[in-house]
Formats: C-alpha cells, sequence, structure tokens
C-alpha cells in the first residue's frame, strides 16, 4: 500500500513538473521515464513512510490542506507580517520562550500546528514535546507569559490540525 | 493593466524582502533575527511567485506557448517546497541554537530554560 501511495504522489509530481513538454501536455518519453523514476522512488521508499498510507490518498483531506493554505494560513501570515514588519522598523519588541499546552494526538498534527506557528512570523516553534503536551514557542513580543490553550498563540490553527492530521 | 499587477506583486515581495534584511540588523539575538530573516522572506516569496505565475498566465493566453506553463508550474513547486523546508530549517536553527546555549536576549520568560533543568515535569 505504501509503496502504491509513494508511486501515485511522485508520478503525480513528474508529470506537474514536465507539463508542456508536447503543447500543453506530455510527451511519450517523459510518461515512460516519469513511470520509471516513480517506482525507484516508490521501491525505495515503502519501508519509510509508515501506517495508514489511505489518508494520503483522500481527496477531501487534499481539498482541506488547500483550503487551510490559502484561506486561514495566508491570512494569519499576513497579519502577523505586517505586525512583525512594525516591530522591525520601530524596534518594539519583548522576546520569550513560552509553554504552549496543545491537545493533540498523533505526530502528523504536532508536525502541522508547530510548522504553521513557525510560519507566521512573530512565533518559532523551538521544540514540540509529545510526551507533555506541549510546545515551547518563541513568541517576539509576549502577551501572556503562560498561555493556558494554544489560542493567544495560534488562533484558530489547532482545531485546524487536529482536523488535518487524523 | 497586468503590468501593473506584476509590477505591485513584485513591490509587496521586495519591501518584506527588504524588511527582512534589515531585521539582521536591528533585533538582537538569533531568535529574533531568525524571525525577520525566515519568514519576512517566505511571505515576500510567495508575492514574487505570484507575480511570475500571472505573467505566465498573461503569457500564455497572449502567445500559447507551453514553456510559460513550465515557468508557472515549476515556481508553484518551488513555493511549495520553500514552505515546507523553511519552518522545519527555522525550528531546526532554534533548538541547535538553544542546545548549544545561546540564551534569548532581553527574554521577560525562558519557560524552555526551565523545562531543560527539570524544574517542570
Amino acid at each position: 500500500m505504501s509503496f502504491i501511495v509513494a508511486f501515485i504522489w511522485s508520478f503525480a509530481l513528474w508529470l506537474v513538473l514536465t507539463a508542456g513538454t508536447n503543447g500543453m501536455l506530455w510527451s511519450l518519453e517523459e510518461l515512460i521515464a516519469g513511470i520509471i523514476f516513480a517506482t525507484i522512488v516508490g521501491f525505495s521508499t515503502r519501508n519509510i513512510i509508515g501506517e495508514k498510507t489511505q489518508r494520503f490518498l483522500n481527496p477531501i483531506k487534499w481539498l482541506g490542506f488547500i483550503v487551510y493554505a490559502v484561506g486561514p494560513l495566508f491570512w494569519g501570515m499576513a497579519k502577523a507580517n505586517l505586525d512583525v514588519a512594525y516591530r522591525v522598523v520601530t524596534g518594539k519588541i519583548k522576546p520569550g520562550i513560552v509553554r504552549v499546552p496543545v491537545d493533540l494526538e498523533n505526530e502528523a498534527q504536532y508536525t502541522i500546528l508547530s510548522n504553521s506557528i513557525t510560519l507566521t512570523p512573530g512565533t518559532l516553534t523551538v521544540d514540540a514535546c509529545p510526551e507533555e503536551k506541549a510546545l515551547y514557542v518563541h513568541w517576539i513580543y509576549v502577551k501572556e507569559e503562560e498561555p493556558k490553550t494554544s489560542e493567544p498563540v495560534a488562533g484558530s490553527f489547532e482545531k485546524w490540525a487536529r482536523r488535518l492530521g487524523k | 493593466m497586468i503590468e501593473s499587477i506584476i509590477y505591485v506583486f513584485l513591490a509587496i515581495s521586495i519591501t518584506f524582502n527588504l524588511l527582512g534584511s534589515f531585521s539582521l540588523h536591528r533585533f538582537p539575538d538569533v531568535y529574533t533575527r531568525l524571525h525577520g530573516a525566515t519568514k519576512c522572506t517566505t511571505f515576500g516569496t510567495i508575492f514574487a511567485v505570484l507575480a511570475v505565475v500571472v505573467h505566465a498566465i498573461w503569457q500564455i493566453r497572449e502567445t500559447g506557448d507551453p514553456k510559460y506553463l513550465q515557468m508557472a508550474l515549476h515556481s508553484v513547486v518551488a513555493l511549495i517546497a520553500l514552505m515546507l523546508t523553511n519552518p522545519t530549517g527555522a525550528h531546526a536553527i532554534a533548538k541547535a541554537a538553544h542546545l548549544s546555549g545561546y540564551k534569548p536576549a532581553k527574554a521577560v520568560i525562558d519557560a524552555y530554560e526551565r523545562k531543560l533543568r527539570g524544574e517542570r515535569a
């Protein structure tokens, strides 16, 4: 199963990278080379991808990722970028590393949440500790020294991460 | 009309990249500099790629040349790769800096330091 998932995704990436070799479509040589390379990638990564690989093929999940990326994530980045731009110009900073308790179940959810937190400027995940259900976040302007939820740091990201990482 | 949209995107991109480099001089330590240097540049790159995509779609409609389709798709793939690797790299640098003993300058609180010393479970 993980071979099929890796094959499909590497072949899709190959198709994206080689579109336009025959008109707007693909030439036969590129398709054959893509199948060969996707087979090599799928065979060599079949033990790395791990369990629960079917979720990578779930179209609803991918739609969710796209909605998340152009909606809340981009909006959060825009707001936070303006905030950091203001801090760069004026020099008003109050940095600190805070402990943010989170309520997540698996590693994919931790990865999504901490990457989203790091992508929005002003917050930077220093470490994620799933065993104590907490993230350590460097915050450029500390508003709460000991937040009780992830809401002041990450807004609605925790809900999205919980849904997308299932 | 389309050209002016492209110029607006490029202007936003350059502004944020400039602010990112400027933050290297303004901020006091490695953590705060990471904020400026890695993330203002990501946001700047998003708009640079948007400008490329708008230009490519415009050229496809004008000329129908498939090389512009390749240009747009390749820059989008580059953007996705950047958005996946950038936070990972920033996290790795920050954690490595903290573990090798660089304390955050002017910090009002350092919960991670307390955790490493074992003061909290």
